[in-house]
C-alpha cells in the first residue's frame, strides 16, 4: 500500500525524524492561511499525488509570498499531474502539502528495502540525491553504498557512521546523520514498510539535515497489524476496479487487451497472460482468484472482468489443488445466469473434482467452449476473440 | 530415491483443526503419506478423523516421531509457526501459509541460521515424491513416479509442468513447490543442487518468475556444476511493467528482473527455455530423452 508524502513525513516525525514543517489543505485559502501560520517564506506547494516525478509535471512549486502559495494551489487542485510514474492518464490532484522552504546546500538519497538476495533489510544510500536512482545505478554503481542490516541488533551506529562518512559527511552531520538513520530503520520496522526512501535528504545552509520528500511504502501482508496505517489508504489514487477486486480479495490488475482472464495462482495467471500473447491475442487484465476462492466470488470475479467494455471474450484457466473445480464451475454459472455472459468463453479445467466441475458446465446448458490444456484453450479464445 | 521426503517421511500438520488444514491432511493421508498427526494449542489431547491433536510440536514429536511438519496456520502466527518447528527439532518445514508478513520471514530466516531444519515457503504448494509422500495442496494424481524433478516458485504453474509430463508418461522423482514470496526457505539453486545430487532424478524442470535474479543464481549452477539436462519456463513475458519497488530490489542483485533478460541468461547456460508455457515438457524432451 502507498500513502502521500504528508502522511509519511508525519509517521516519520513521530520517530524524530527530521522533516519540514508543513500542513496539508484541501483548498487554495487554507493554502495561504497555513503558509502565514508556518512563518515566514519561501514555502514548498507540493500536489500529494502517489507518484514521484511531480517537479518536471509541475507539481511542485516554491512560492515568494503567501498569495502566490494561494495562486499556486489553486493551479494545482483539479488539474491531471502528467509524470512518468502516473501513466499517460496522469493523476487528478485532490490535496496539496504547504511546506516551509529550506536552503538547500546538497541533496543525498538514502533507502531501506528488504533484499532478496541477503533476505534482510538493506540500507541503500548515494551522494547523488534528488536524482532517478535507478539512473544512478545505471551508470555510476559504484556511487550506490549499502549495508545489510542485522534483524537481531538492528541498524547499529557504526554501519550509520559508516554510510555517513562514505556520503561525505563533516562530523557535525555525522551526529546528525546517525540518529536520522537508526530513526529511519525503526520506522521501516515498526511500520513494516516494503520501502522506505528520502530522495532528497538535504544538507541545509545553516549545517542541518532534513528529509524533504519521503516516500513510504507498506507491505500488504502486514497491514492486518498496523489498523492506523491502514485507514491512510486513499482510495482516490487506485482503479476502482482494483478496489472492488480487493474487497474480495481478488487480485486483478486492468491491463489493455480484449480476452479478459480468470486464472487461479500468480503464476497461472501470469503464463495465461503469456499464451494469450504467444497466439497473437491481447490480455485486458490479471486475475487471480486465490486458492480459497468461494461460488461468490468467483462470481464477482465474473462482474469485475465484465464491467470492462473492452472485454471481448473470456477465458477461465483452472488448475485445482486447493480451488476445487466444481466450485469454479459454480461460480462460472451463477455468474452466467446472474449477469448474463454475452461474449465467448472458454474454460480450461484440471485438478481437484474436475470431473464433477466439467459435468456441471456441461450439464448448465450454457454457451461455454471447453479446452484441453493451455494451448488449446488459448487458440479458442483468441480465435473467437479476433475471429 | 527422491529429494527431501519418501515413504519413510513422517509428518504432523501444523493448523490442523482449520478447515484448510483439516482437508489438505485427509488428502495427504490418503495419498498414503504417513500423516502421524496435528498442532493446535489448546486442543491436544483430541482426536479429529483419527489425527492425534498436540498443544506443542514438542509433544507431537515425542509422541509420533515425527520428522516434517507442513504449516496452515493463519498470517499472524506463520512465522512462529515455524520457529516452533524448527526448535522442535523437526527436519524439515513446509509452510503452505500466504501472505506471512515479509519482516517476519526475515527474522525466521535468521533464527534458521545454524540449525539443522530445511523450510520450504511459504506461499507455496508443497512438496510431492509420487507414489510415496504427498506434503501440501496439490492434486496428487496429476503426478506420477519417474526420472523428472521440478522446482517452481509457483503453485498452479507446477501442476502445469507436472501434468505435461505425466500425460506424456514422464513421471517425477520429486517435485517442489519454493513459494513466490520474497525472502523464503529454500531456493531454486538448492533445490537443483538436490537433484543434480539425487541418482534417479535424471532432468529438471525450473519455473521461474519476473523479479529478482534466483533463477540467474540457479541457471549459474547449471552452467558450471550440473550434470544434468535443464528444462525452464520464465512466467511474466508480458507483465505489465514492474512497480519501483521490484526496480529498486534489482539495484542490489544487479540484475533486471525482467522475463527477457532472464530467458537470455538461462539460454547461455545452457538451459531449454520454453517460450510458451504449454511447452515446458516439449523443451526438456528437445534435450533429453527418458
Amino acid at each position: 500500500m502507498n500513502i502521500h508524502e504528508y502522511q509519511a513525513k508525519a509517521i516519520l516525525r513521530n520517530f524524530g525524524v527530521p522533516v519540514p514543517d508543513g500542513h496539508v489543505v484541501y483548498n487554495s485559502n487554507s493554502a495561504r492561511d497555513w503558509a502565514r501560520r508556518l512563518g515566514d517564506g519561501p514555502w514548498a506547494v507540493k500536489a500529494q499525488i502517489h507518484a514521484g516525478g511531480r517537479g518536471k509535471g509541475g507539481g511542485v512549486k516554491i512560492a515568494k509570498t503567501a498569495d502566490e502559495v494561494k495562486k499556486f494551489a489553486r493551479d494545482m487542485f483539479g488539474m491531471t499531474l502528467i509524470t512518468h510514474q502516473t501513466g499517460p492518464e496522469g493523476k487528478i490532484v485532490k490535496r496539496v502539502l504547504v511546506e516551509k522552504g529550506s536552503n538547500i546546500a546538497d541533496e543525498f538519497y538514502v533507502s531501506f528495502l528488504v533484499d532478496r538476495v541477503t533476505d534482510r533489510v538493506t540500507l541503500m544510500a548515494s551522494a547523488e540525491g534528488g536524482m532517478d536512482i535507478e539512473e544512478v545505478a545505471a551508470k555510476t554503481p559504484e556511487k550506490i553504498f549499502f549495508e545489510v542490516v542485522d534483524p537481531v541488533v538492528g541498524l547499529t551506529a557504526f554501519q550509520a557512521r559508516k554510510v555517513a562518512f562514505k556520503l561525505g559527511f563533516e562530523m557535525p552531520q555525522v551526529k546528525q546523520a546517525v540518529p536520522l538513520l537508526m530513526s529511519l530503520y525503526k520506522a521501516f520496522v515498526d511500520c513494516d514498510c516494503s520501502l522506505l526512501e528520502i530522495n532528497p535528504l538535504i544538507l541545509t545552509a545553516e549545517g542541518d539535515l532534513l528529509c524533504l520528500d519521503a516516500k513510504l511504502n507498506l507491505e500488504d501482508n502486514a497491514l492486518f497489524r498496523h489498523l492506523r496505517i491502514r485507514d491512510l489508504r486513499d482510495y482516490d489514487e487506485e482503479d476502482p476496479m482494483e478496489i472492488e477486486a480487493s474487497q474480495y480479495d481478488l487480485s486483478y490488475i486492468a491491463l489493455d487487451g480484449n480476452i479478459g482472464c480468470m486464472v487461479n495462482g500468480a503464476g497461472l495467471a501470469m503464463a495465461t497472460m503469456d499464451i494469450i500473447k504467444h497466439y497473437g491475442g491481447d490480455p485486458a487484465n490479471f486475475l487471480d482468484v486465490g486458492g480459497g476462492a468461494t461460488v461468490d466470488r468467483v462470481t464477482e470475479a465474473f462482474k469485475i472482468i465484465l464491467s470492462d467494455d473492452k472485454v471481448k471474450g473470456i477465458l477461465v484457466n483452472i488448475f485445482g489443488g486447493i480451488m476445487k473445480c466444481d466450485i469454479i464451475a459454480s461460480g462460472v454459472i451463477e455468474a452466467a445466469k446472474q449477469i448474463g455472459v454475452k461474449v465467448p468463453l472458454v474454460v480450461r479445467l484440471e485438478g481437484t473434482n474436475v470431473e464433477m466441475g466439467k459435468k456441471l458446465l456441461a450439464e448448465s446448458g450454457l454457451n461455454i467452449v471447453s479446452a484441453d490444456g493451455m494451448a488449446d484453450a488459448a487458440e479458442k479464445i483468441v480465435k473467437a476473440v479476433n475471429g | 530415491m527422491s529429494i527431501l521426503i519418501d515413504k519413510n517421511t513422517k509428518v504432523i500438520t501444523q493448523g490442523i483443526t482449520g478447515a484448510t488444514g483439516l482437508f489438505h491432511a485427509q488428502g495427504a493421508r490418503d495419498y498414503g503419506t504417513q500423516m502421524v498427526g496435528g498442532v493446535t494449542p489448546g486442543k491436544g489431547g483430541q482426536d479429529i478423523d483419527g489425527f492425534p491433536i498436540f498443544n506443542t510440536v514438542e509433544d507431537a514429536v515425542k509422541a509420533t516421531g515425527a520428522n516434517a511438519s507442513v504449516i496452515y496456520v493463519p498470517p499472524i502466527g506463520s512465522a512462529d509457526a515455524i520457529m516452533e518447528a524448527v526448535d522442535a527439532g523437526i527436519e524439515l518445514v513446509i509452510c503452505i501459509t500466504e501472505g506471512v508478513p515479509v519482516l517476519d520471514m526475515v527474522k525466521v530466516n535468521k533464527y534458521m541460521e545454524g540449525k539443522n531444519c530445511r523450510l520450504v515457503g511459504p506461499n507455496c504448494p508443497g512438496v510431492i515424491t509420487p507414489g510415496e509422500c504427498k506434503i501440501g495442496i496439490m492434486p496428487g494424481y496429476i503426478h506420477k513416479p519417474g526420472p523428472v524433478g521440478v522446482v517452481s516458485r509457483s503453485g498452479t504453474l507446477t501442476y502445469e509442468a507436472v501434468w505435461q509430463l505425466t500425460t506424456r508418461d514422464i513421471g517425477q522423482t520429486t517435485c517442489v513447490g519454493i513459494g513466490g514470496d520474497p525472502v523464503n526457505g529454500t531456493s531454486h539453486l538448492d533445490t537443483l543442487k538436490m537433484f543434480e545430487a539425487d541418482p534417479e532424478t535424471k532432468a529438471v524442470i525450473m519455473i521461474g518468475e519476473i523479479g529478482g535474479d534466483a533463477e540467474e543464481q540457479a541457471a549459474e549452477f547449471v552452467r558450471d556444476h550440473m550434470t544434468k539436462p535443464v528444462a525452464a519456463f520464465i512466467a511474466g513475458a508480458t507483465a505489465p511493467a514492474g512497480k519501483r519497488m521490484g526496480h529498486a530490489g534489482a539495484i542490489i542483485s544487479g540484475g533486471k528482473g525482467d522475463a527477457a533478460s532472464k530467458k537470455a541468461f538461462l539460454r547461455e547456460c545452457g538451459i531449454s527455455v520454453a517460450d510458451s508455457p504449454a511447452e515446458m515438457a516439449e523443451a526438456l524432451l528437445k534435450i533429453w530423452q527418458p
